[in-house]
């Protein structure tokens, strides 16, 4: 165990490196000097003298680079331009409510996703299995931002049933949280639970054709049995791992999410930064999702040791 | 007898895997979408009711009628004719992106997979690096700081696709490596170059087309996605993602704008995602 947590360790230290390596670098694609760039529209001329001698522009590429990393490695992630507070504090100050989203988007895409693909398999070249494929091709197929914008127009705006936008904290008022939430994190499940589905069909399928399912069904066990307790124990180990991978695109799709529902977390923190040419604080998000990503499929990796037993041997 | 031999030897690879295509339904009807959304888009001149852009105060939000059979805009445009325009946006990105994709990451995965040592520790650590960022997070990334344009945002989804691409050929180059050909190839003293070229990448490149049309709908979406967020196609220029961004203001009043754009992402997505399936099952008959 601690051997294969070392190995995995050593090769994600390389890959954050480079990681840094490219955020650092999206800074050099900007146009012009990035003095000018980072001081936004304003371009106050003392603005742009500090933040000279603030990221060091006057020195060759790899110092700068040095000066940044150092400055990332003791959590100082710059400071947001527009509203004058360190980036850490921001992303910190948002994640709960993305967090939210993203946990309730996962429980969703779990239960419709392992659900469809279980099904599917068991049922496989029914009527079933097709309508368990169409609806991963719709997940997969839909862009999150109109199946938000159609579930606002179907259940705001028709039956008025839910809000349209807006964010209320759990602490405050836990009803209307979960009525706030529970569209986008539908949408934000959705296509996750379409990626779930298809890992989940084809692993079961393979499980359910294996020595010892059929040496369960041999024994006389209930259907229900076999595939509950012998056949999907098995199918969701590699489930684990492809769906930590599916992740890292959810938090791309709370981008999107976010900005339909108009929900004041991590990924409208990005866009408003974009729009504000706020640079440090797109590259603060970018470095802290990456860091995010690498850290679940290190978990996922050690879960997948973990739960099975041949990877230990 | 003879004629018999001589059909079964005219049966190529290619015009198998072509039968075999031709038979699966879903892969037919991506098909025909894609080429019926081509042909709007080259079209889209002559087949345009109206000027996509410009505005008519009279039509403000207009409802769906025969004069404006997808209805009218905000500010009084034809949706249909931003639609049929909008068809050109998003092909040309899934197109260029994914080719700009495979321009970078087919000849480094082959580097990759073909030299291995350090040439490939190096680009595989490059390729994991890229691949802990979100696909669209690092889309939107790039084309913030390179700034909001459709050949930008082209540019940001063909780099950020990279590393999958980068990933496929060198896997799909280390299996090849490993056959019987190559170490033929090799004992006749073909130079690297060309047992790469000529004998490696031919038979890599079914896996790579799958993928290919996989990531132009993933290209298509992240087109859409990035318009939608103000950073590709600008205004008044017509894209389905900019379309939906403004459909959101307006979706109690004029429901239509949201409808169609939204439609017509969703139908070129599926019929990439479909034809994709099918190319799968058609080159690799193995896959289920």
């Amino acid at each position: 165990m601690l051997n294969y947590l070392l190995q995995r360790l050593a090769l994600i230290v390389p890959t954050l490196f480079f990681v840094s390596v490219l955020i650092f670098g999206l800074q050099q694609l900007l146009p012009g000097d990035p003095a000018i760039a980072l001081a936004g529209e304003d371009r106050d001329p003392n603005v742009v003298a500090f933040l000279r001698a603030k990221f060091h522009l006057d020195e060759p590429l790899p110092v700068r680079y040095w000066y940044w990393l150092s400055g990332v490695l003791h959590g100082d992630l710059g400071d947001s331009v527009r509203i004058q507070k360190p980036v850490t504090e921001l992303i910190l100050e948002k994640l709960p409510v993305t967090i939210q989203l993203a946990a309730m988007a996962i429980v969703i895409a779990l239960v419709i996703g392992i659900t469809a693909g279980v099904i599917s398999a068991v049922k496989k070249d029914t009527w079933w299995d097709y309508g368990a494929n169409v609806f991963a091709l719709w997940g997969l197929s839909t862009p999150n931002f109109w199946l938000g914008i159609l579930l606002i127009l179907f259940f705001a705006v028709q039956l008025g049933w839910l809000p349209a936008s807006g964010y209320v904290s759990p602490f405050e008022d836990l009803k209307a949280n979960l009525a706030a939430m529970i569209m986008p994190a539908f949408v934000l499940g959705n296509a996750f639970a379409a990626v779930l589905m298809r890992h989940t069909r084809s692993a079961m399928l393979q499980v359910l054709s294996s020595d010892y399912v059929r040496t369960a069904r041999a024994k006389g066990l209930d259907e229900r049995v076999v595939v509950l307790k012998h056949a999907l124990r098995n199918a969701l180990i590699p489930v684990i791992t492809l769906g930590a991978l599916g992740l890292g695109e959810l938090l791309g799709g709370a981008v999107l999410t976010e900005q339909v529902f108009t929900i004041p977390g991590f990924g409208k923190l990005i866009v408003d930064a974009v729009f504000n040419r706020d640079y440090s604080v797109v590259q603060g998000v970018v470095l802290f999702t990456a860091t995010v990503y690498i850290t679940l499929n290190l978990l996922a990796d050690l879960a997948y040791y973990f739960v099975n037993p041949r990877m230990r041997h | 007898m003879a004629a018999v031999v001589y059909q079964q030897i005219e049966v190529t690879p290619r015009r198998r895997a072509w039968r075999r295509l031709l038979r699966r339904g879903g892969a037919m009807f991506g098909l025909g979408v894609v080429l019926f959304f081509v042909l709007l888009a080259l079209l889209a001149p002559w087949i345009a009711p109206y000027d996509p852009v410009a505005t008519s105060w009279s039509a403000v939000r207009q409802a769906p009628s025969a004069a404006y059979l997808f209805g009218a805009d905000e500010l009084g445009r034809d949706v249909l004719s931003r639609i049929i325009w909008g068809t050109r946006a998003s092909i040309l990105a899934g197109v260029v992106s994914v080719s700009i994709s495979m321009a970078l990451g087919v000849p480094i995965g082959m580097l990759a997979g073909y030299l291995g040592r350090w040439v490939d520790a190096l680009i595989s650590r490059i390729t994991d690096a890229m691949l802990a960022c979100p696909f669209l997070i690092l889309a939107i990334a790039l084309a913030a700081f390179l700034g909001p344009s459709l050949t930008n945002a082209m540019i940001a989804i063909g780099i950020s696709a990279t590393p999958i691409f980068i990933r496929l050929t060198r896997a799909q180059v280390l299996a090849a490596k490993a056959e019987d050909y190559v170490e033929a190839a090799r004992a006749l003293g073909n130079p690297h170059w060309r047992i790469a070229l000529r004998h490696i990448f031919p038979n890599i490149v079914a896996p790579l087309i799958v993928q290919a049309t996989l990531a132009i709908a993933a290209a298509v979406i992240a087109e859409a996605s990035l318009s939608f967020l103000g950073l590709g196609q600008q205004p008044p220029a017509p894209s389905w993602g900019s379309m939906l961004n403004t459909a959101r203001n307006y979706v109690d009043q004029a429901p239509w704008m949201a409808i169609w754009p939204g439609v017509s992402i969703f139908l070129l997505v599926l019929s990439f995602n479909l034809l994709g399936d099918g190319l799968r099952d058609a080159l690799d008959p193995r896959h289920k």
